[in-house]
């Protein structure tokens, strides 16, 4: 596939966002119930969802260039009994909603106790929060499945895209959240950083095991079954036309194997090694910067690793399109 | 339930592109606009086609055959391409099975391309809307046309006859017998698209001739043959008779 730096851009940002809310929502679940101290500052959770929203709101114009028709996006709502696309296209706004309430709900203290089971008080941030919760896994389900219910994409097609959108999403969330906090709750710095490990390994084993599943994959659809006819030897001799067309252009990288190789390399090295070595040293000498640098290299690389995830996808229709004559 | 559909008869296709020419004519003259091209005589054209005729080279030489596959939508009668569009702009009409986009309501988000593995979907790069083979929607209806005209363009135009046009749920029709006595068949039955459009493979016609068959026994030809003319110094019939 060609991959749309639209699409990139969405896919990260917004992974990144859906991250950064989840790690503030664990950090308030866990002084929920008093195994952390409590945030006093209500601009740390503010301040944290205004970036978290920031960065879906950047998503959600990338993928306005996606669109021909950007002007009649408000369609796209339409099908949601059966395409992920328009599922993604409900729940994105209504997270950005409920991450926008939960930062608010913060910043003006409008935070009043709901309920009280012994010494836990359930306040309304923490009801929003569990709501935003619950939209940020759907989200990050409807993003992955519009790649992976393509089952003739068979790189897509398989329940480690779902962990690796919602893994690699997590993983700069968190390490976002760790650079964050190192300049406004040093305290939370070493809580963030550590899951920030955690989940940047479980994102590492998934997406090596989708790599390596990717590797071995045989493809079903042939030159034989693609046309119907069974002889070992087939060549294309013309495609129907000299220059090239809308089939030519959207499903072919266009690149040789040996970048393809390099920038899976390169994104092997920027989302996982790196961000793991400087998480690792910027939490050993609480050096904010080498945590923000930790969150900049690891982005960096997840644009790399989505357009190393459109361009290995190789889509049958190629089949028909090997040879200009 | 009708399902229409076109069957592409592979032994007879010339790969002379007159359906694709005559369905870029008819459509691009169409109430939905026209198929746009970039640079058509440029050393680079590219340009909205429905339909293409693509050649294949099937063994190796010398016993190589020469293969023309004209390529346009399916219309399948699963069509992944439907379910996955987010404002419903691609859609399957149940009255007649044809496979249709909205270009009102489509957003080019390009997600049905994806999902069709035959890569019958094209963008129009200026309307800005995805394009596919309509059979000839604004066509196979019209009552102001004469009856034998109400077919795709493409049908129409084919030379030797090549594609055939009707109704595939109707065991009777002349494509439903087409594809049950002629082996048609469907591209890559693998992804369970269940395509209605059927291609009808290369046929060879083959006498089979055993060497005792080559020359008879009883052959009456040995009977009545012409006697072989005689030699020059032979006796002729008045040498050895007399009157």
């Amino acid at each position: 596939m060609h991959p749309a730096f639209s699409v990139i851009f969405l896919t990260t940002l917004i992974g990144a966002g859906q991250g950064l809310f989840l790690a503030l929502y664990t950090g308030q679940v866990y002084a929920f119930f008093h195994l952390l101290s409590a945030q006093a500052d209500r601009g740390f959770y503010a301040g944290g969802s205004l970036i978290a929203l920031s960065l879906l709101v950047g998503g959600l114009i990338a993928s306005f260039f996606h669109l021909g028709h950007p002007e009649r996006a408000w369609r796209s709502a339409a099908k949601w009994r059966t395409s992920w696309l328009s599922r993604e296209v409900i729940v994105l706004p209504a997270f950005m909603g409920m991450v926008l309430l939960y930062g608010a709900a913060h910043w003006l203290d409008w935070n009043p106790p709901l309920l009280t089971i012994g010494t836990l008080t359930l306040n309304a941030t923490m009801v929003f929060g569990v709501l935003g919760t619950v939209l940020c896994f759907i989200l990050f389900i409807c993003t992955a499945m519009i790649y992976a219910c393509l089952k003739f994409l068979r790189e897509w097609h398989s329940p480690l895209t779902v962990a690796n959108y919602l893994l690699l999403g997590c993983a700069s969330g968190f390490t976002l959240a760790t650079a964050y906090s190192a300049y406004t709750a040093p305290d939370l710095m070493g809580f963030y950083g550590k899951w920030a490990i955690i989940i940047t390994l479980l994102a590492m084993a998934s997406r090596i095991a989708s790599l390596l599943r990717n590797s071995k994959l045989k493809p079903k659809s042939t030159l034989q079954t693609a046309i119907g006819v069974r002889h070992n030897k087939i060549v294309q001799i013309a495609q129907g036309f000299m220059g090239g067309s809308f089939n030519t252009r959207e499903f072919f990288h266009g690149k040789g194997v040996a970048l393809l190789r390099s920038v899976k390399w390169i994104f092997l090295l920027m989302v996982f090694v790196l961000p793991l070595l400087l998480l690792a040293g910027g939490l050993s000498t609480s050096a904010a910067v080498l945590l923000s640098t930790a969150f900049l290299v690891q982005y960096a690389g997840l644009l790399f690793e989505r357009w190393f995830f459109f361009a290995q996808a190789n889509h049958p229709q190629n089949l028909y399109y090997q040879a200009i004559a | 339930m009708t399902q229409l559909a076109l069957v592409i008869d592979l032994n007879v296709c010339v790969g002379c592109h007159a359906c694709v020419t005559s369905c870029k004519e008819w459509n691009t003259s169409g109430p939905a606009g026209s198929m746009s091209d970039d640079r058509p005589y440029g050393a680079d054209p590219t340009g909205t086609f429905f339909n293409r005729v693509q050649t294949y080279e099937i063994g190796s030489f010398p016993n190589t055959e020469t293969l023309h596959f004209p390529k346009s939508c399916l219309h399948c009668e699963d069509p992944p391409c439907v379910p996955v569009c987010p404002t419903g702009a691609s859609y399957k009409r149940k009255e007649d099975g044809i496979v249709l986009v909205d270009y009102d309501k489509c957003i080019a988000c390009k997600y049905c391309s994806w999902a069709c593995p035959y890569g019958a979907r094209e963008i129009d790069e200026h309307q800005k809307v995805m394009k596919k083979c309509t059979l000839c929607v604004d066509r196979i209806y019209d009552q102001n046309l004469p009856e034998a005209e109400r077919k795709p363009a493409c049908v129409l135009a084919c030379p030797t006859s090549a594609r055939l046009f009707g109704d595939v749920h109707d065991p009777e029709s002349v494509v439903s017998a087409a594809i049950r006595e002629n082996g048609g068949y469907q591209l890559m039955p693998e992804w369970a698209t269940r395509p209605a459009n059927h291609y009808l493979p290369r046929r060879k016609t083959r006498i089979r001739i055993h060497a005792d068959e080559l020359s008879r026994a009883d052959n009456p030809l040995k009977k009545e043959r012409q006697l072989p003319q005689p030699g020059k110094s032979e006796p002729s019939l008045d040498d050895v008779t007399s009157w």
